[in-house]
């Protein structure tokens, strides 16, 4: 309870300085996250390294774990599983979100704002329930648009969930969750964008289009880096909608679909924590790897 | 122009490459998989905990066992317990393993009793845990249950439970198959139960034409393999010694299941669905006239989930190929019950699984057949009261429960989910049985050898 004796002498001194008392407050009040931070972010991915790195002795074990790992007859296949379903989701989340942002922005201001609360809703529903409620929509039996799914071809569960068809309807259940609120930040996005400057585009002849191309998605580049960084991350972590795919379908879905699911494997089924926590440090390689690129291609903490 | 915040990602590149090749430079031991997954079991090793007489005991079971703890608890009002309800590791799940893991790493937690509805878990739980931890379960045959109450399971019951000759875990109820079949169909269309797989197969296709879309059987559950390929005697994985297991799909005695089954598949007279499939329930529960599977499909499927009226459902004895010397039959599931070697209470432990197992006051009414003798005879009577079946399904169930074929062993992994995550997706793309033995047996050891088992080929 020191807070406002360090507080006082601040307000009074007003100065800018290393010892500046304003400073340190702000210290104080990030303190709160710092501590939990270190505690359930940093602390257990030091834990990480260090098991992927060691063995059930405590011995250094290099990139040991990493190369049994890689060996594995499931790696590829669960890699290139999630890379897939990415290249699948990434793909039409930028496209479409921008795309109904821009729609929204420009064509239909009247009804945007409703638009905008039914995009989002569905994105209030937990990542389980949604799954859950998405595997009765997908049950031609269960399902009220069974009729749509029949018109397929598609007369049982078990030919919709075929594993083929998975990263496509990843895709459909990441979007209708995730979208709605990254419509929402994109359609804000452009709400930022200076009206002078659509104004001086249109007196020189810019169209709809052509706004669209020159001014806004140059000025949306930031957002949407942002966005593809925090979907990358959650699309390389999938595990709940395979597992629960797996499940429903009295596990017609291999249980090592992917890359997580494999390292829940590796830690539980087979008790080698060192190989998944290997599992682990590749997907956060690959994760940083990839934030990097996007970071200093789209210039994400540039100063203009 | 631009300030970048960040104008180290060459040099944080090149540190990157150095950290790396110094890690793998300094590797001083090997990247085995830990001691749980290299070294046999040590069972000689067996040493319980300091005990402490009237402890409270911690016990999980599944919503269907609950009951059985609770009665057992209102029974015996001075022994403490606390119930945890968990999923019983059904249908796959692995929540045991999962926190017997974690407990294991922590050095604290584990349930004195436990009950999971598979004893594939006896796998793992015979085996030594991560970090060298005794291995979870307790050989109950050394002195903690009495030989004289183990003596009273059925013939075979106690097989999946014991490694190296020490049991460790106690049976609550068999799972044996039998063949199923609607007797007032049979009755009305005029055929005969058959008692060969050939003749199963021949009615099978004259069903097919002479009543298309009624079934003898379904090929799309999970434990479809140990309904169908236990019987016929496949060596999908037996057990040569505790890590040591021999997989040969190519066998004629698995090829001839296959075949029998694609044929039927071909004709539409066994399903590609599972009976459980809501599409399954809807659709086709009126229309199985025939149904090999396990004992509890009697009460759980045909009476609660396809709600088939009273007096149509009947119980035959397991089929045989007429090649064969004897009829043989498999298992789906029959759950188990672990003590902790851990408990500190294993008296009261021990006490209550004897309870559960073995008393006529919770057995004789389970859902499921017991696997204590005793108390299976009294079952099979309160089954006959029920009026539930249209025959006495007790001459069935009895004979079947000591035709459960050796060969198929108890293992770490699921032959369940094996099947289901290779064969059901093909048998969905119109592919045959017999095409995916290939593929299913790589599947079977390539599992196998990831969790440490060597694995033969005859």
């Amino acid at each position: 309870m020191t807070a406002p004796a360090t507080l006082a002498p601040g307000r009074r001194s007003g100065a800018r300085g290393a010892g500046d008392p304003s400073r340190r407050m702000g210290y104080v009040f990030v303190s709160g996250y710092v501590v939990l931070l270190l505690a359930f972010g940093v602390l257990p991915t030091v834990y990480a390294v260090w098991l992927s790195i060691s063995n059930s002795r405590g011995q250094l074990v290099g990139l040991g774990n990493f190369i049994r790992t890689f060996a594995d007859y499931r790696f590829l296949s669960a890699f290139g599983h999630v890379l897939l379903y990415l290249v699948i989701w990434l793909g039409t989340l930028m496209v479409l979100v921008v795309g109904l942002a821009l729609m929204l922005h420009g064509r239909m201001r009247r009804t945007s704002a409703v638009m905008r609360f039914l995009y989002y809703v569905p994105g209030a529903l937990a990542g389980v329930a949604s799954v859950l409620l998405w595997l009765i929509m997908l049950d031609p039996a269960a399902s009220p648009a069974g009729w749509l799914l029949r018109a397929f071809g598609w007369e049982t569960l078990a030919q919709v969930i075929a594993p083929d068809h998975l990263p496509v309807l990843f895709t459909v259940i990441a979007f209708w969750t995730g979208a709605g609120g990254w419509i929402v930040i994109m359609y804000a996005a452009l709400n930022n964008i200076p009206d002078e400057v659509l104004e001086a585009a249109r007196i020189d002849g810019a169209g709809v289009v052509q706004t669209a191309l020159r001014i806004q998605l140059p000025l949306l580049r930031k957002w949407i880096a942002y966005m593809l960084i925090l979907a990358f991350a959650a699309g390389t972590q999938l595990f709940v909608e395979p597992q629960l795919v797996s499940t429903v379908s009295w596990g017609m879905i291999s249980d090592s679909w992917s890359p997580n699911q494999l390292s829940y494997l590796y830690a539980f089924q087979a008790g080698d924590f060192h190989g998944a926590a290997a599992l682990a440090v590749n997907l956060m390689v690959v994760g940083l790897a990839c934030a990097l690129v996007v970071v200093f291609r789209a210039g994400l903490f540039e100063r203009d | 122009m631009r300030t970048n915040d960040f104008p180290w990602p060459r040099r944080a590149a090149s540190a990157a490459v150095i950290a790396c090749s110094l890690l793998a430079a300094a590797a001083c031991g090997s990247a085995d998989p830990g001691p749980g997954a290299a070294e046999p079991s040590t069972a000689a090793a067996f040493s319980p905990a300091p005990q402490q007489a009237g402890g409270e005991i911690l016990v999980w079971a599944d919503a269907t066992r609950v009951p059985a703890v609770e009665q057992y608890q209102k029974a015996h009002p001075d022994v403490k317990i606390k119930i945890v309800t968990y999923s019983g590791n059904a249908n796959g799940a692995n929540d045991l393993q999962t926190k017997v893991q974690l407990f294991d790493r922590t050095g604290n937690g584990w349930p004195d009793v436990a009950f999971s509805t598979t004893f594939g878990d006896v796998a793992w739980a015979s085996r030594n845990g991560a970090q060298g931890k005794q291995p979870y379960a307790a050989p109950v045959n050394r002195g903690v249950i009495e030989q004289s109450v183990l003596d009273g399971f059925a013939k075979g019951a106690l097989d999946p439970c014991t490694v190296d000759g020490d049991v460790y875990c106690v049976r609550n109820d068999l799972a044996q198959n039998v063949l199923w079949y609607n007797k007032k169909l049979m009755d009305d269309f005029g055929y005969e139960v058959p008692t060969t797989w050939e003749e199963y197969q021949a009615l099978g296709e004259k069903v097919a034409k002479e009543h298309p879309g009624y079934l003898v059987g379904t090929a799309g559950d999970p434990w479809a393999p140990e309904v169908y390929f236990w019987a016929s005697q496949c060596p999908a994985s037996t057990l040569t010694a505790p890590r040591k297991v021999t997989v040969d799909l190519g066998s004629d005695k698995c090829t001839r299941m296959a075949g029998l089954l694609d044929t039927l598949i071909a004709a539409g007279s066994i399903s590609k669905d599972s009976v459980f499939g809501a599409g399954f329930i809807k659709e086709k529960a009126d229309k199985v006239l025939m149904l090999p599977g396990p004992s509890w499909y009697g009460q759980v499927l045909f009476a609660s989930t396809f709600k088939t009226p009273k007096n149509q459902i009947a119980a035959a004895v397991p089929l045989k190929f007429s090649a064969d010397p004897t009829n043989y039959t498999g298992n789906v599931g029959g759950g188990v019950w672990f003590i902790s070697s851990h408990s500190k209470n294993l008296k009261a432990a021990a006490d209550l699984v004897t309870w559960v197992t073995t008393s006529n006051d919770y057995q004789a009414t389970a859902g499921t057949y017991p696997a204590f003798k005793q108390a299976a005879t009294a079952w099979l009577a309160g089954q006959k009261e029920t009026g539930y079946f249209a025959e006495d399904v007790a001459p069935a169930f009895t004979e079947a429960a000591g035709l459960v074929w050796p060969g198929w062993s108890a293992t770490q992994y699921s032959q369940e989910a094996i099947y289901a995550s290779t064969v059901v997706p093909a048998l969905n793309e119109g592919k045959t049985i017999a095409s995916m033995l290939e593929t299913w047996e790589t599947a079977i050891k390539n599992k196998a050898s990831s969790l440490g088992y060597t694995v033969d080929s005859p």
